[in-house]
């Protein structure tokens, strides 16, 4: 049975997710281009975390022009610690980041799992960004978007997994 | 958002039952975040021509539906909200005008 997609959304949600235009733009699918267990794997989120030694997402700018929102992105180390975690996010109670960030990026989890070679490995730089965007997302198709994919494929990642928050 | 992610045909979609902002499960459940985690691993190798979406409806957020609604909610709504709030307003008054 599906899970139900609106289960935690106000009603009045619904409506607006449902009424979003389809792009037109062909799906991209693509395989593994080798097995799992040799595969490196980045993880992406969208929850707003950010290292307290890097610049926090621009939340100010959201509030003065509220169909905007920050386009850029954090590198998040393999290795980061809880306590080196923040986060900035209108749109979501961020409280359970600061007690454990792998509800959204689940660094850990995944450092376990390559130990016990359920997969290749971990990227070492992962990703992260602030959900809310503005519509058409811009910057991301011009800009941040291409630039990722550039690092992605220097550090050699094989798959990116995007958990939206 | 797995209905909107097959909208959109993402080639493979993982269903959690959680709130917003917890798509690895809830903090400290190292065996949900586990669990959640091995599942978006196994999609990878799926290699069907179409999408796939794998749904782990089995899962059980530890909170009750009416605290996990409101608990993932910001303190303050979030400033569209009250941008289309003020638009809807705007709109209404035109109308009667009218």
């Amino acid at each position: 049975m599906p899970v139900d997609s609106y289960r935690y959304l106000p009603r009045s949600f619904r409506e607006g997710f449902e009424a979003f235009p389809i792009q037109e733009t062909e799906p991209v699918r693509a395989n593994l281009a080798v097995p799992i267990t040799d595969a490196k794997i980045a993880l992406m989120t969208s929850s707003g975390l950010y290292l307290e030694n890097q610049e926090p997402f621009d939340t100010d700018t959201e509030l003065e022009n509220p169909l905007w929102g920050d386009p850029t992105y954090r590198e998040i180390p393999r290795d980061t610690k809880q306590q080196e975690i923040s986060a900035a996010h209108l749109h979501l109670n961020t409280r359970d980041y600061y007690v454990d960030f792998n509800v959204a990026l689940p660094l850990d989890r995944f450092a376990e799992l390559e130990s016990e070679k359920y997969f290749g490995s971990l990227a070492d730089i992962n990703y992260s960004f602030m959900g809310y965007q503005q519509a058409g997302t811009p910057d991301w198709r011009s800009n941040q978007g291409p630039e990722l994919i550039g690092k992605l494929k220097e550090q050699g990642v094989h798959a990116l997994i995007l958990a939206p928050a | 958002m797995p209905d909107t992610a097959a909208k959109y045909e993402l080639p493979r979609i993982l269903g959690v039952p959680f709130p917003f902002g917890h798509a690895f499960g809830a903090p400290n459940d190292v065996e949900m975040q586990r669990e959640v985690s091995e599942a978006a691993i196994d999609l990878l190798t799926d290699e069907s021509a179409v999408t796939v979406r794998k749904d782990l409806e089995h899962l059980e957020w530890p909170q009750d539906d009416r605290t996990a609604y409101k608990d993932w909610q910001p303190s303050e709504p979030s400033p569209i909200i009250g941008y289309n709030a003020s638009r809807r307003d705007r709109i209404e008054e035109k109308k009667q005008v009218l």
